[in-house]
């Protein structure tokens, strides 16, 4: 299946849950990344039921810090 | 408010603007924007914000100026090594534009000072770089109604994301929660390519320029995500998340409270 990453159409085995993807992607700290899939926030819990299809549309969206220490 | 000729002057190169005129200069000068942190982000924002006559600019920050922090904090300079670096961006406002009234608070943003240090001030810019900085500024700006600009950097991305509060995704539709302690690299352990916090500050200050004029359309429900290294900027898309701890349909979040500070190191 095609999958847009980010903005960057990617090819990948078809059925893939997002830990599947995020590992697939060498996603190296996943505990930072929150996962939109076609314009919605996943809530982590719906991780390992959400079933990519081709043509989704999938934005990995990392923790940022950066600017002052407080 | 009328200007003084020294006043149509110094902003003249915003005067002769349609979109900001005489009018749109005065309201410049009567806005309040308050910036939580005086580093990377904080320091880009309040110099343009000082320059363009922002009239009451706030700066919440308990830290002093460390070598470390002069590769991309731009406020400061080397004889501010050791001062606290409120008194030292406050010095390098107040020269740059008399017209501003600069407050500084040398302390840290807390859930037991947030609603007095917000009160005063239209637009908050998030210039912290910490986890539980960052999701106190977006709780604290969702009780007190307060539009703010989210700003993060690492290695050789930044991100920004403007809220309005109660229209507009907001930090906790993203990110439900700090990730687990340790779990996240900081600027210090991971590194930071010093000119990112300049693109992002700067971006910041924008959109509080933009939203005490009421021009343009501010960066809401939209996550502006940069890469230094390809030289590229996108638009991630965003809504409101309906089971949102915060802004969402049964909020879990109905007080502000401190979050508890990641265990990685926070400087």
């Amino acid at each position: 299946m095609k999958l847009t990453i980010n903005g960057e159409t990617k090819d990948l085995p078809d059925g893939l849950a997002i830990p599947a993807l995020l590992e697939h992607q060498k996603v190296k700290m996943p505990d930072m990344v929150s996962v939109e899939v076609n314009g919605e926030i996943l809530e982590r819990k719906q991780f390992e039921t959400t079933i990519l299809k081709d043509g989704d549309r999938v934005e990995f969206l990392y923790f940022m810090g950066g600017g002052a220490g407080l | 408010m009328n200007l003084t000729d020294a006043q149509i002057e110094r902003y003249s190169r915003h005067i002769i603007l349609p979109e900001v005129g005489g009018k749109g200069q005065a309201r410049l000068l009567a806005g309040r924007v308050l910036i939580v942190g005086a580093g990377g982000l904080g320091s880009p924002a309040a110099l343009y914000l000082a320059a363009a006559g922002v009239g009451t600019i706030g700066l919440i920050d308990a830290d002093t100026v460390d070598l470390t922090n002069l590769q991309r904090q731009i406020i400061h300079a080397t004889p501010d090594l050791g001062r606290p670096k409120v008194d030292s961006a406050a010095d390098k406002m107040r020269a740059i534009n008399p017209d501003v009234r600069v407050i500084t608070r040398r302390e840290r943003l807390t859930a037991a000072n947030a609603q007095a240090v917000l009160k005063d001030y239209d637009f908050v810019i998030d210039g912290t770089d910490n986890f539980p900085s960052k999701f106190l500024v977006a709780d604290a700006c969702h009780f007190a109604h307060k539009p703010y600009s989210h700003a993060g950097i690492l290695r050789f991305d930044g991100q920004t994301i403007t809220v309005v509060p109660g229209e507009t995704a907001c930090y906790r539709c993203i990110f439900q929660a700090p990730p687990p302690a340790g779990a996240v690299p900081s600027c210090s352990q991971a590194g930071v390519l010093g000119v990112l916090a300049g693109v992002m500050g700067t971006l910041q200050a924008t959109e509080a320029v933009k939203f005490l004029l009421g021009q343009g359309e501010l960066l809401t429900n939209r996550l502006l995500v940069y890469n230094a290294l390809k030289t590229t900027f996108r638009n991630v898309p965003l809504k409101r998340n309906p089971s949102c701890p915060l802004c969402g349909a049964t909020p879990t979040i109905t007080e502000l409270k401190d979050e508890t500070p990641a265990t990685c190191d926070l400087k």
